[in-house]
């Protein structure tokens, strides 16, 4: 058969949509939340325009190992030496609403240094950059959603979004999923910061329950004796709605 | 069971680190890839018109068929592969090297035209904003079943301009608030 042959199957209505769940008000950060300065410029001031959601919507990139290089994992492994400071491992399952494991999945991270310095040329905070680290990881989940990292414990560092602002310690966390709408960037912080309640960042989130999703916990079953401690973070993305409806 | 997603956080001003010091992909389509192929250019501009220098666009599309890669049924052929990222420059843009999509089946029997699915993610940035970049100039956008839900004097907003200096070279400027603000979709 000729290609020109095939019908262009964009063009006709196929099998039908599978929706993803909508997010709970309350849930998610507002854009526009003047305390976090940087939002007042940034966030839209229109109300967003509800998208039923569409083949477009519903489809995304998928990820592979070839995505992924061995080091990637390990952030102490990426240099000659060793980096400085608490060495940790970070564990955790990607899950979707409904509790079913998100595998194969590409997850990135990046975060600053034991002193709270980002191996980055727009950071001019005056701590020390740490030669035997550069702070950015990736994985993939595997068949039942599992990951970890290997890396520092990172340090907090000052901002200059108010008078004495300084960021809790956090890890940048940025996920797929399986489709366009299931797209997360999110950064997951460290149990019992004393520095929580004056971060307009995490205040931005409304609904209590839904901020401590982004704190991760102490886990000895992931600390490893005499080596590291262990923190368990899992991420939650959006789920499907339980009904497909026709489109 | 229904868990509350994790939710969305700024992706800061040190995303390069994670996202595309080594993960940038400018080019959505490998050798071989069939279709027309032309460049887009986005500009990101903050509620005073100023260039945003550290945001990141990612974009993600049909082939010229009107089909996802990876989607059930899809070939995944001639190396489309639909997905770019890049951060805006000093001057708040980046361009990507892509194929025009084709017309994507959208709800019943409407037909979607063609079009590319952005997010715009950056500091200052809380939840990733959400948009659709359609051409000017494309009969099928009168029919479009998403176009049609923006009120009519918005829907320039999301539209591509052709660049009149160069052929196949489109320009679209994502204004993140203000007079001129472009839609952003609840997805």
């Amino acid at each position: 058969m000729s290609s020109s042959l095939i019908p262009a199957k964009g063009k006709h209505p196929g099998e039908p949509v599978a929706p993803f769940r909508r997010h709970e008000p309350g849930t998610q950060p507002e854009s526009f939340y003047p305390a976090y300065r940087a939002t007042r410029l940034r966030a839209p001031s229109q109300p967003l325009i509800f998208l039923p959601q569409t083949l477009s919507e519903v489809t995304g990139p998928v990820f592979g190992h070839s995505d992924v290089r061995p080091h990637d994992q390990d952030l102490t492994g990426q240099h000659a030496g060793e980096p400085l400071g608490e060495r940790i491992i970070v564990r955790g399952r990607v899950l979707d609403g409904d509790g079913h494991a998100v595998p194969n999945s590409l997850i990135e991270i990046w975060q600053a240094n034991a002193a709270g310095r980002y191996a980055h040329v727009n950071d001019d905070h005056p701590a020390p950059l740490d030669p035997n680290f550069t702070g950015t990881g990736r994985t993939l989940t595997d068949e039942n959603g599992l990951y970890s990292f290997v890396t520092i414990k990172p340090g907090a560092y000052p901002w200059l979004n108010h008078e004495n602002a300084w960021r809790p310690a956090h890890i940048h966390f940025s996920l797929f999923g399986p489709a366009f709408v299931t797209r997360l960037i999110t950064q997951m912080y460290f149990p019992g910061d004393p520095l929580f309640g004056y971060d307009p960042i995490l205040q931005s989130i409304p609904d209590g329950r839904a901020r401590q999703r982004l704190v991760s916990k102490f886990d000895l079953e992931t600390t490893k004796p005499e080596w590291a401690l262990g923190y368990r973070f899992d991420i939650v993305l959006r789920g499907r709605e339980s009904t497909p409806f026709e489109t | 069971m229904d868990l509350i997603p994790t939710p969305s956080q700024t992706v800061g001003p040190y995303l390069h680190l994670g996202l595309t010091d080594a993960g940038s992909i400018s080019r959505i389509f490998g050798d071989g890839a069939k279709g027309e192929k032309v460049w887009l250019t986005f500009r990101v501009l903050d509620g005073e018109g100023v260039p945003v220098p550290d945001a990141m666009i990612e974009v993600w599309q049909a082939d010229p068929e009107g089909n996802y890669a990876n989607q059930a049924g899809s070939t995944d052929g001639a190396g489309f592969r639909g997905f770019g990222r890049l951060a805006t420059a000093e001057d708040g843009s980046c361009t990507f090297e892509t194929i025009r999509p084709g017309c994507v089946r959208g709800p019943g029997k409407t037909v979607q035209a063609p079009h590319i699915n952005v997010s715009i993610l950056g500091r200052g940035i809380l939840k990733r904003l959400s948009t659709r970049v359609y051409f000017a100039g494309e009969r099928a956008n009168a029919a479009d079943p998403v176009l049609t839900l923006v009120p009519e004097n918005r829907r320039t907003t999301l539209l591509a301009k052709a660049d009149p200096a160069r052929k196949s070279y489109w320009m679209f400027d994502v204004h993140l608030r203000g007079e001129s603000e472009t839609v952003f979709f609840d997805v």
